[in-house]
């Protein structure tokens, strides 16, 4: 292929009327032309409904219907008039090569490598300070982009950090109080056994790092012995038949919001994840890999549910500094 | 008057020359490159739609109380941008058409570029020299995926903030960095505060849009510098292009077919409801929705993570979650990074530096075809994947058993498939005939009881007749024909 010569110099190709090419590729182009006239007149005819549509306030199935019709309509009428009644050829265009002539690339090549590269050579402490400064701009523009854009993530030790600042600690204390959401005060005998409640320590309502599930899983009472509950190290984390976990699950800390009675498991809706909570929550099933941590509770003389400590370590799911 | 204007025009902008040329762009007949028509077509009613939804939504995640009139939310305490999004559903006419518009043109434009991306690489349409247009295709792609997931957050209902939740989990699961990504973007720990949703709102709306646009004028920047691509046939060769041209025909063609990709995507938006997020009511982050799926372009994603097993590291002081770092950051990474260097990783094996512009049969390329399935095979599967839940429901089967059956299912059916493909590959190029259609046989008895068989005559249509290309002509003899020599003879005027 040699094509450095300009395509559109010398006679331009011409065609006659009646040329095969140009002409409609039906059979009965006046037909043709009264379907596509009809098609685009569909189309008018919908957009002015549309407009009705709107006027009189009509259903959003309506307004889809009307501007449908219209588009369709117009669309069907142009493709048609494309299609059918203007030429098709098969016409040809020739390609040209994408490359440029040697001589063309070795004097491109001379510019950057010669006539710029002997002025990089040369002047190359220049080219350094000049690519130090770039480098240095950037970082300089960087730090604020990047670092004005929230807090650091607090580290384990500040344990009494908020938890705005903080993926270790909750706004759980010895002796919260359990809420609900709407800031009700929980007490001994609000729920029945199998039942499960989303709680909160009281003033901070509805916050995400600090929801716990409650499940009443027997019915004792002060006296009684406590409900068996592995691992043994934790039965007086549980009181009166009641257990209160972390409902962050471990995996990526949607709520664990499905409580199943019949098999003691706590499901995460998101994936699957099962947890046994007969066996202190350790995952059953699914991809969470660690159990939810278990909040201590205890009961006050008038029947308060309380919170008898914090979480022994982090909520919610794995992150690189987690110990 | 047409004429003088041009003139003008050419005058003070030299526009004759290229113009022209750019009126003969010849684009080749055949229905697959449609498909790229499709994705520009529901990007145009994206940026349209989405400049209406704007100036309605309000990207805050200040709490208010509802007053609009959709009654069962009255009173109660919500944010502002789930506020906003339910009130131009209800209170702002056409909102509701135009918002599920939106959503669905979403939906097809990734549908549409996924498709599209298949037909590039089944056909080997990537090979040099178009390598350039193929990375501008997979990071629209990339992008398109991601501005989806940002669009799909703003209404701050419960089934989008548990995908944010779930977003910044996975950001929080890269070592090293992760916790100061997620704590940098969010403002802090989950949930942040509030400087989320007008994050996302202006990458959604600005940042990413700007890019895609950008992308999108390179993309066909590129394809009018280096012309399209054609399937084999009469007259067609690595040299010349052979279709119909720019100016009038494909004019009038894509311009209907923008209006009918439009008409299809309104259709949708008002008779097929798409997130009804007043249904699942706004994010709280101790509330939950059960059975719910993401976009269709987000769940092998999430297929990818619930097949996962639990393997957390942890040692040295430190954690790993594996279980989320590996399927939603280094498996999407992954894939995202073989597609972007396909072109160079069939070069590297093929060893192949010619031009390319006539496109292959995929089963004349057996080990490409089924590398392309393989891929598919695999996606599709983590695909399904994200429904095990719903699989497990709806054939009674234990979940557990569906599970199982998924961790084994991905890794194993992409090597099937590409097996599969490689075998139906080499039959389809070895056996005979194949491709063409079948002629019926002609048993005749002869007199004397002698049987022969002959083929029967070629039917209508088996041997399609084809003009031989000529270059776009410029100038039309308008000359009535029966004045002329010769009826369908062309006449060059030289």
């Amino acid at each position: 292929m040699s094509d450095n010569s300009p395509r559109l110099e010398g006679p331009l190709p011409t065609a006659a009327i009646d040329d095969p090419h140009l002409l409609p590729s039906t059979r009965n182009p006046k037909r043709m032309e009264a379907l596509a006239a009809l098609a685009m007149f569909v189309g008018i005819l919908g957009f002015c409904a549309f407009i009705v549509a709107y006027w009189v306030n009509a259903s959003t199935q309506w307004e889809a219907l009307t501007l449908g019709i219209g588009m369709l309509g117009l669309g069907v009428g142009v493709i048609s008039w494309g299609k059918y009644l203007m030429p098709q050829g098969p016409f040809v265009e020739e390609r040209h090569d994408f490359h440029s002539t040697d001589a063309e690339r070795e004097s491109f090549n001379a510019a950057i490598t010669g006539r710029g590269g002997l002025e990089v050579k040369r002047r190359k402490m220049l080219l350094g300070v000049f690519a130090l400064g770039g480098g240095v701009m950037t970082l300089a523009l960087l730090i604020p982009g990047v670092r004005s854009l929230g807090p650091k993530p607090a580290k384990a030790e500040d344990n009494e950090g908020s938890t705005d600042y903080s993926l270790y600690t909750t706004n759980w204390k010895k002796g919260s109080k359990l809420v609900t959401v709407g800031g009700r005060l929980v007490q001994v005998d609000d729920l029945e056994v199998g039942g499960v409640l989303t709680v909160f320590p009281q003033g901070y309502e509805g916050s995400s790092p600090d929801q716990v599930i409650l499940i009443r899983l027997a019915d004792l009472g002060p006296n009684d012995p406590p409900y068996p509950i592995a691992p043994p190290g934790r039965t007086d984390y549980g009181v009166q038949g009641y257990v209160a976990y972390s409902k962050l699950c471990t995996h990526l800390g949607c709520p664990v919001g499905l409580y199943q009675e019949r098999t003691q498991q706590l499901v995460c809706p998101c994936h699957q994840s099962i947890f046994n909570v007969n066996a202190g929550c350790i995952p059953q099933f699914g991809p969470a890999p660690r159990p939810l941590p278990q909040l201590p509770i205890t009961v006050s003389p008038t029947g308060q549910m309380l919170a008898n400590g914090s979480f022994d370590q982090a909520v919610g799911p794995g992150f690189w500094e987690r110990p | 008057m047409i004429d003088k204007t041009l003139n003008w025009v050419d005058d003070r902008l030299g526009v004759a020359k290229g113009g022209r040329t750019f009126l003969d762009k010849i684009f080749p007949d055949h229905w697959s490159f449609m498909l790229g028509e499709i994705a520009l077509y529901s990007f145009v009613v994206l940026l349209g739609t989405g400049v209406f939804l704007t100036l309605y939504y309000v990207p805050s995640a200040h709490e208010i109380v509802y007053h609009g009139s959709y009654v069962p939310l009255r009173g109660q305490r919500v944010s502002e941008a789930y506020a906003s999004t339910v009130g131009l559903s209800f209170d702002v006419r056409t909102g509701l058409l135009m918002r599920q518009a939106h959503h669905w043109a979403a939906d097809i434009f990734l549908g549409a570029i996924a498709v599209h991306m298949a037909r590039v690489f089944f056909t080997g349409a990537f090979r040099k020299p178009r390598e350039f247009n193929w990375i501008v295709g997979v990071t629209m792609l990339i992008l398109g995926i991601v501005n989806g997931f940002l669009g799909y957050s703003l209404p701050d209902d419960l089934v989008s903030g548990t995908g944010i939740r779930i977003a910044y989990s996975i950001i929080e699961s890269i070592p090293l960095i992760g916790t100061y990504v997620a704590f940098f973007l969010f403002g802090g720990n989950y949930p942040g505060t509030g400087v989320i949703i007008p994050r996302f709102f202006i990458i959604h709306v600005l940042i990413v849009p700007a890019i895609l646009v950008g992308l999108l004028a390179a993309h066909l920047g590129l394809l009018v510098k280096q012309k399209h691509t054609q399937f084999p046939g009469k007259g067609k060769t690595e040299h010349n292009v052979v279709g119909s041209p720019m100016f009038p025909t494909f004019m009038a063609k894509t311009t209907g077919f923008l209006f009918m990709s439009t008409a299809v995507i309104f259709l949708l938006g008002g008779f097929a409801q798409i997130n009804p997020i007043w249904q699942f009511g706004q994010y709280e982050p101790y509330q939950i929705s059960y059975a719910v799926q993401p976009d269709w372009y987000m769940g092998w994603l999430d297929g990818a993570l619930r097949i996962m097993p639990s393997w957390e590291w942890v040692g040295w002081g430190h954690t790993i979650p594996l279980e989320v770092f590996l399927p939603a950051v280094i498996f999407p990474g992954l894939i995202f990074n073989i597609l972007l260097v396909w072109p160079f990783i069939e070069t590297a094996w093929t060893k192949d530096t010619q031009y390319h512009n006539l496109l292959d049969r995929p089963r004349d390329r057996p080990k490409r075809t089924a590398a392309g399935a393989a891929m598919l095979t695999l996606l599709f599967a983590v695909f399904f994947a994200s429904s095990t839940d719903v699989m497990a429901n709806f054939f009674s089967l234990p979940l557990m058993d569906v599970l199982w059956f998924f961790r084994f299912f991905v890794p194993l059916s992409p090597i099937v498939a590409y097996f599969l493909t490689f075998k139906i590959c080499n039959e389809m190029r070895n056996a005979e005939g194949i491709g063409s259609r079948k002629r019926a046989m002609i048993v005749e008895r002869s007199t004397t009881g002698e049987y022969t068989t002959t083929e029967s005559p070629a039917r209508p249509g088996d041997h399609h007749e084809e003009l031989d290309a000529i270059p776009v002509p410029t100038f039309i003899d308008t000359t009535d024909p029966e004045l002329a020599t010769a009826a369908g003879v062309r006449r060059v005027i030289r």
